[in-house]
């Protein structure tokens, strides 16, 4: 199966009177008109827009997903398939992107565990949405309306949104700037393909345990998967899309699973001294018969694929650490080598115990960072979204949103500053 | 450039006053150093000096920390210290937890640099090394030829003002704080490369060593439960209604003690969730579900045990810190205690 | 929590969903829970039927407090 990326870099934003990406690269975005589209769903009473650049002291807060504007331009499949998309497999053909833009949705808080965006300040390095031009989608709700039905709409409408403005900026003429080639061969021939490289394989375990904290795989709730396999091509095409937003640290949003740089470094490696064998799928369940049943199925179908070795990244803190240790205790028996990627909750004053659950076979982690580490976020010009929330925020206590319109909190309200895909630089160490 | 001033805290023994018998002294200075402080200046390298001693006896620092703590301050002061120097307090318990108290409170009530020795053992390492720099000895004192330069560099670079690197950098014991940084990678790149030398057998060094939990000795079982005053508490986050004390959907910093008197469930017109962990609507629309009142009610008036305690109490487990979650159950567990509660159920989610 | 409420001498009981996680960190008698969101109910089931498994869980804590134990114990069925 071969996909490429056809990306189209971004280098800013701006109303406009037709949507599309100007000569000097700056994304055009026809506010009316996706306006229109965004309110056929009647579930907003209202809908609002606005633009964040990197750099601008700006604020959106609260997040709750973001999403990175892509569309199919050749070969089967749809993006978002299974969610705005028709359900049939993606993951091969072209598909453009729109490099460096993103659009982020907003507004009327649904739980507590939304979170904040930072575009200029010491927090803004701490997540990668700095570094994106934002068109920022605010929401409120009809009056009355069931909370899973809103999350449902906002979730939508992002998505909705994020293909619109990939696909009306190629009908414009937008063209790619790079092309990147994703290609592997069927499983028979990279186990003869490469005899003497170590065949590893991606453990991606999804958050899937209800009302904001669900995950989604060609729209269908993966709570109820088994372990599964999937060709990482799919997740560039927008197979799996976020439904959770828990804590905003370490959730995964859409974007990332666009962008999993799980999938990306087995990939840069893939021939070279690894053979990238696939990518298996299992999911972070409330329950302990659930939880044994994904991580037996999902190491066993390692073991079938005769992996050596697995990459395997949490999403989440606290009850999903045993699914990590579970999978990683599991594995080690197995005879598959494994290296983990997870953040820690080590306490305001880093002094306390990381992990949730622990086992001595899980020697090689990598840390994403401690969440719990206190930031404080400055004043802000502008504010995208209310900041009603920030109290009541996971990573927010009473008295974190002060007068002046600073902001204390800890690193885990601000949105993918500990992403356990391994996205970002950030990690920790013991003194 | 004046070097720097250094005081130097000795016990009885090494302040050259004398054995156990001597334990019993009080705080008191002598100018410049003293027995082992003598071995400093070579290694200190005319940066800075031992200008003062000041020597307290195990038995009397012991006895009177507080109290203890203070005279010992107050004597440094007087010599317009720059720094301070503890010990090194290779094995001995006493002086280790004085070495470490010493140290901590120079750092925390006279802001200035302070640091310790000992051998890894020495109880003073477990009670000081989260908020004390302590240099690893050897269990005795023939190790001071080791630990004299290493804890002089440290000290020197601690005036210095320069930033203390990790504890394998610098050569003192793990304080077991974690503190954030940033790599030269990304971390998906870091943990396929961790994956690769692992495969080879090449070393690695994990960024997250496991911890060890310890074990509680297993309180004996009741016997008598038709006579027992048992308590309810949950770490699942039901409140009252509105959240009064405003305990945090994450990273809790508080819990809550609340009464059961008069009510017979746990119902949502009373409580509510307040934990960000879990998707809340089952809680929310009946928290028996997290907190089984209902039935402890049921089970009371039948007589299956004596008599539910009236208070209870309740926090939220989500990301809370270790630390936390065991100042919390150390002060219910003496509160119940002493209430005379024979046995507790804890509900988790 | 649970082991520092034990360090006092008070014989306690975890009831919780993650098992692994109370056995790692070292609760001594644990009763599994229903699910994370609902240890206690299950919204599946009517209201009777959920106190009835409400109730057996709290039975079974109380079994377990009268229980002796040599080391960490998970009272299952």
């Amino acid at each position: 199966m071969k996909l490429e990326l056809h990306k189209a870099r971004v280098r800013g934003i701006q109303w406009g009177g037709k949507t599309a990406l100007g000569g000097n690269r700056v994304l055009q975005v026809n506010r009316a008109e996706l306006m229109e589209l965004l309110a056929e769903d009647g579930r907003f009473a209202s809908i609002d827009m606005d633009i964040a650049r990197p750099g601008e002291s700006v604020r959106i807060v609260p997040v709750k997903d973001v999403i990175e504007p892509r569309c199919k331009i050749e070969g089967s499949g749809e993006m978002f398939p299974g969610m705005v998309g028709d359900v049939e497999s993606a993951g091969e053909g072209k598909t453009f992107v729109l490099e460096g833009a993103a659009v982020v949705t907003c507004g009327k808080i649904v739980g507590f565990q939304e979170g904040i965006i930072d575009m200029s300040g010491n927090a803004a390095e701490y997540t990668p949405f700095s570094c994106t031009y934002n068109l920022a989608l605010i929401f409120q709700p009809t009056e009355g309306l069931e909370i899973y039905e809103y999350e449902q709409a906002c979730r939508l409408a992002g998505l909705k949104a994020a293909l619109y403005l990939a696909r009306k900026a190629h009908e414009a003429g937008a063209g790619a700037d790079n092309v990147e080639t994703y290609e592997l061969p069927s499983m028979t021939e990279s186990f003869t393909k490469f005899p003497n490289l170590p065949k590893v394989a991606y453990l991606y375990q999804l958050q899937t345990q209800g009302l904001l904290h669900d995950s989604y795989v060609y729209g269908l709730d993966a709570k109820r998967l088994l372990s599964t396999l999937i060709h990482p091509n799919e997740t560039m095409d927008g197979a799996i899309v976020s439904g959770n937003c828990v804590s905003a640290c370490d959730k995964n949003s859409t974007f990332v699973h666009q962008n999993n740089p799980v999938i990306k470094a087995l990939y840069a490696r893939h021939g070279v001294d690894v053979n990238f064998v696939g990518v298996i799928l299992t999911n972070e369940n409330v329950t302990l018969a659930d939880k044994r049943r994904s991580s037996a199925y999902a190491v066993k179908l390692a073991s079938m694929l005769g992996v050596e070795g697995l990459v395997i990244s949490e999403e989440g803190f606290g009850n999903p650490d045993a699914d990590l240790i579970m999978n990683c205790r599991r594995a080690e028996s197995a005879g598959i080598r494994t290296v983990l990627i997870t953040d820690e909750f080590a306490g305001r004053d880093g002094a306390s115990q990381s992990l949730a659950d622990a086992t001595p076979e899980a020697d090689a982690v990598v840390s994403t960072g401690n969440a719990n580490m206190m930031i404080e976020l400055p004043p802000v010009e502008r504010v995208i979204g209310y900041t009603d929330y920030v109290d009541v925020i996971a990573g927010g206590f009473s008295g974190s949103l002060r007068e002046d319109g600073s902001i204390e909190v800890e690193l885990q309200a601000i949105t993918g500053a500990t992403c356990e895909l391994g996205f970002n630089r950030t990690g920790a160490k013991t003194l | 450039m004046k070097p720097y001033r250094i005081v130097h805290y000795l016990n009885q023994f090494f302040g050259g006053v004398g054995g156990e018998e001597k334990a019993d002294i009080k705080p008191e200075s002598r100018e410049g150093a003293v027995g082992p402080g003598v071995a400093f200046k070579a290694a200190l390298k005319g940066e800075a000096e031992i200008v003062g001693t000041v020597i307290c006896g195990d038995g009397y620092f012991a006895e009177n920390m507080e109290k203890a703590t203070g005279e010992i301050l107050a004597l440094i002061a007087a010599f317009k210290a720059d720094a301070v120097i503890t010990g090194p307090a290779f094995n001995a318990g006493r002086y280790g937890a004085a070495c470490g108290a010493v140290a901590d409170a120079v750092r925390a009530k006279l802001d200035l640099p302070a640091l310790s020795g000992m051998y890894e053992e020495n109880p003073g390492v477990d009670l000081y090394r989260k908020s004390v720099v302590i240099v690893p000895t050897s269990d005795n004192a023939r190790g001071i030829k080791d630990a004299v330069p290493a804890m002089s560099r440290l000290i020197l670079k601690m005036l210095s003002g320069e930033t203390l690197g990790s504890a394998a950098e610098e050569g003192y014991m793990e304080r077991g704080i974690r503190v954030n940084c940033f790599h030269h990678r990304p971390g998906a790149e870091r943990a396929v490369e961790m994956l690769l030398s692992k495969l080879r057998g090449e070393p690695f060094a994990t960024e997250y060593p496991m911890p060890n939990f310890d074990r509680v000795p297993i309180a004996p079982a009741l016997k008598d439960i038709k006579n027992a005053t048992i308590a309810l508490l949950t770490d699942g986050g039901i409140v009252p209604k509105g959240n009064p004390d405003r305990i945090e959907s994450s990273s809790a910093t508080r819990y809550g003690t609340y009464s059961f008197a008069g009510i017979d469930s746990a119902t949502d017109k009373l409580y509510a969730t307040a934990h960000g962990g879990y998707d809340p609507t089952y809680a929310n629309h009946d928290p028996n579900r997290v907190l089984p009142l209902d039935v402890m009610r049921d089970l009371e008036r039948e007589g299956a045990f004596g008599k539910l305690y009236e208070t209870w109490y309740s926090t939220v487990g989500n990301g809370t810190s270790v630390a936390m979650a065991r100042k919390f159950g150390e002060e219910m567990g003496q509160a119940l205690k002493a209430a005379g509660v024979d046995a507790v159920i804890l509900t988790s989610t | 929590m649970v082991k520092e409420i034990e360090r006092v001498g008070l014989p306690i009981v975890h009831i919780c969903t993650i098992i692994p996680i109370s056995l790692t960190v070292g609760a001594n008698r644990i009763v599994p829970a229903i699910a994370i969101p609902h240890p206690l109910g299950d919204p599946s089931k009517t209201p009777e039927e959920e106190k009835l498994l409400r109730r057996r869980i709290v039975e079974k804590s109380l079994l377990a407090l009268q229980t002796e134990i040599t080391e960490q114990t998970v009272f299952n069925d």
